[in-house]
């Protein structure tokens, strides 16, 4: 009798994200850019082999197997997750679970409970907003710290709670020009006894900057304060720790680390998650509902209200398997090389103005630069004439932008393992290009 | 020959590297400022409109991108001895046609070298600044006949 579906659900799905090993793991060439082991796994690369996709910042490419365990998902698994009492749905539940585990593992967070599925960074950040608010009680005189390189998912729910509340946003802010690093200094001035909490970006997705994360939130404990971070731009480029670094709150996007877009995760310690009030009310996050009352699940569900996005689990379950089976240290590695490269070439072109560290070790995936008066959004749109996909604009970061004066604007180069020498050169041969047009060499 | 996004006509690049009406107008009727804050394009357009509705002269200055600059110069171009109604009906054609909405070339001829700037509705990022000059104008125009309205 043909088999519908898998009796035992853990074998199967276990053999599902077994296959998303890359076929470069343990490959010495990984660090060499001038190879390329990657390429051929990502199926828009491999299929468009003109195509320069320097905008890994904005959104990653994603493997074969990451699609492919979308689609076997709904081939095998579908059923509602959590609520059927038949075993596809206990498969669905189960495929979630492991997502849950395996999410928790990759930022070493110490219990799977701990982790929320949510749609993107953006909305885990409003959650973990609208939540400390509900714990923090803030008023007028408390103050909540973030910094200028705050991405506006980091920026837009703590002013917006600062406004409603009468409360003080306060922002650490990098030495301009240098390394763009927060100092201790700036953390003492900023973090103090007012301080109720901190949320800040771990990578800067405009400057690529590693911001000192382990002394903020130390300092910020002292203070009594809750620690909040954004690792959308870290968790693709660095072994991330939550409880090294510090933190009580930590948020990532799936589709920034080679997973499907629409779902993300918001990590927070149990006793704090606990003590936070629900965002979205409805299905599957209650305990048990009368006519006139309601009592929450316990977390994460008291977090998931309606049907969750189970595909979007079992892929990003996928994609970090992928990325495993690279293994981190040599994904860091290329990623390095990669960059020393394209800060090398740039140097060369006198027309380059660097937006953040001269030194390629300070860019974790994102580069930006601007080309002597020309608007980004021109070099950008130039540069896809030449096949070259890079962001320009103010990268959702419009304080930092317009802090760091200029345009307001500016355009980023930023870098994913499936990126090689080549990708460089093709772009520093569009931007000699652009320059050429507007100057009359070309 | 480099690979060229077809927006960016030797006509735009004319006008955006060598701008005939961009100068501070002495003597303007009415003065417009127009922004598009998330590109940080910032645009101010000055008429001087005689007693029987006509523009005389048209000028703009202001920072931005090479679109935005040169349609607010190709802008200034058409509308210079244009009546100011007809030039307001002219905006509402070239955010037709900068929405993909108007595709006539008979219709586009009016635009003059701001028809070249039709590719823009395939970009859909890029319509703004190719907007700004004639949201302005749009603006200032309407402004114009609410005062005159008011009078």
């Amino acid at each position: 009798m043909a088999r519908l579906y898998s009796i035992d659900a853990t074998e199967e799905a276990n053999l599902g994200i077994a296959g998303c090993v890359s076929a470069a793991a343990g490959n010495p060439e990984v660090a060499d850019i001038a190879k390329n082991p990657f390429r051929a796994e990502f199926a828009l690369l491999a299929n468009s082999p003109e195509l320069v996709y320097l905008d890994s910042a904005a959104t990653e490419q994603r493997p074969a197997c990451v699609l492919d365990a979308q689609r076997r998902f709904y081939e095998t698994m579908n059923a509602n997750p959590l609520r059927g009492l038949y075993r596809l749905s206990i498969e669905a539940t189960e495929a979630i679970a492991r997502a849950r585990a395996h999410a928790a593992r990759f930022i070493g967070a110490p219990e799977a409970d701990e982790v929320v599925f949510v749609r993107n960074a953006s909305e885990a950040l409003n959650l973990a907003a609208k939540g400390l608010a509900g714990i923090c009680d803030l008023k007028p005189g408390d103050e909540v710290v973030i910094s200028i390189m705050e991405h506006h998912s980091n920026l837009i729910p703590w002013q917006q709670l600062c406004r409603a509340t009468g409360a003080t946003l306060v922002y650490l802010r990098p030495e301009k020009g240098g390394d763009y690093v927060i100092s201790g200094e700036e953390i003492e001035a900023k973090i103090g006894p007012k301080t109720r909490i901190v949320s800040i970006g771990q990578v800067s997705n405009v400057l690529g900057v590693e911001n000192p994360v382990r002394a903020i939130a130390k300092r910020a404990h002292e203070m009594g304060a809750y620690v909040v971070v954004d690792g959308a731009q870290a968790v693709p480029h660095m072994a991330v720790d939550v409880r090294d670094l510090g933190a009580d709150m930590y948020a990532f996007s799936a589709h920034k680390i080679m997973g499907p877009m629409g779902i993300g995760v918001l990590w927070g310690k149990r006793e704090i998650l606990e003590a936070m009030p629900p965002m979205l009310l409805g299905g599957e996050m209650i305990d048990w509902v009368s006519e006139t009352e309601a009592a929450w699940a316990p977390i994460p569900e008291k977090f998931e209200a309606g049907t969750q996005d189970a595909a979007g689990a079992y892929a990003l379950d996928a994609a970090l398997t992928y990325v495993e089976s690279i293994g981190m240290d040599n994904l860091v590695a290329r990623e390095h090389a990669l960059m020393r490269y394209l800060v090398t070439r740039m140097e060369e072109l006198p027309y380059i103005e660097f937006m953040g560290s001269h030194d390629p070790a300070r860019h974790h995936g994102a580069f930006s630069f601007n080309v002597a008066g020309i608007h980004p959004h021109d070099v950008s749109s130039l540069l896809d004439g030449y096949n070259v996909a890079i962001r320009a604009g103010h990268h959702c970061a419009q304080p930092l932008l317009t802090w760091l004066g200029g345009m307001g604007s500016s355009c980023r180069a930023s870098i994913g393992v499936y990126n090689d020498k080549n990708d460089i050169d093709r772009l520093v041969e569009g931007l000699e290009g652009v320059w050429g047009m507007f100057h009359g060499t070309n | 020959m480099a690979p060229i996004n077809p927006l960016y006509t030797p006509a735009l690049m004319e006008h955006s590297s060598d701008p005939d009406y961009k100068y501070e107008m002495e003597c303007a009727t009415c003065t417009h400022e127009g922004v598009n804050p998330s590109c940080g394009d910032d645009l101010t357009l000055s008429l001087r409109i005689n007693d029987k509705g006509v523009i005389e002269e048209a000028a703009w200055q202001g920072i931005g991108c090479a679109v935005s600059q040169a349609s607010a110069d190709m802008m200034s171009d058409l509308i210079t001895g244009m009546d100011a109604h007809e030039a307001r009906d002219l905006c509402e054609v070239f955010k037709r046609m900068a929405r993909g909405e108007e595709k006539d070339p008979e219709v586009l001829e009016e635009l003059g070298d701001a028809a070249c700037l039709q590719s823009v509705a395939r970009m859909p990022a890029r319509v703004k600044c190719a907007e700004l000059a004639w949201r302005t104008l749009g603006e200032m125009l309407d402004e114009r006949k609410g005062t005159a309205a008011g009078k």
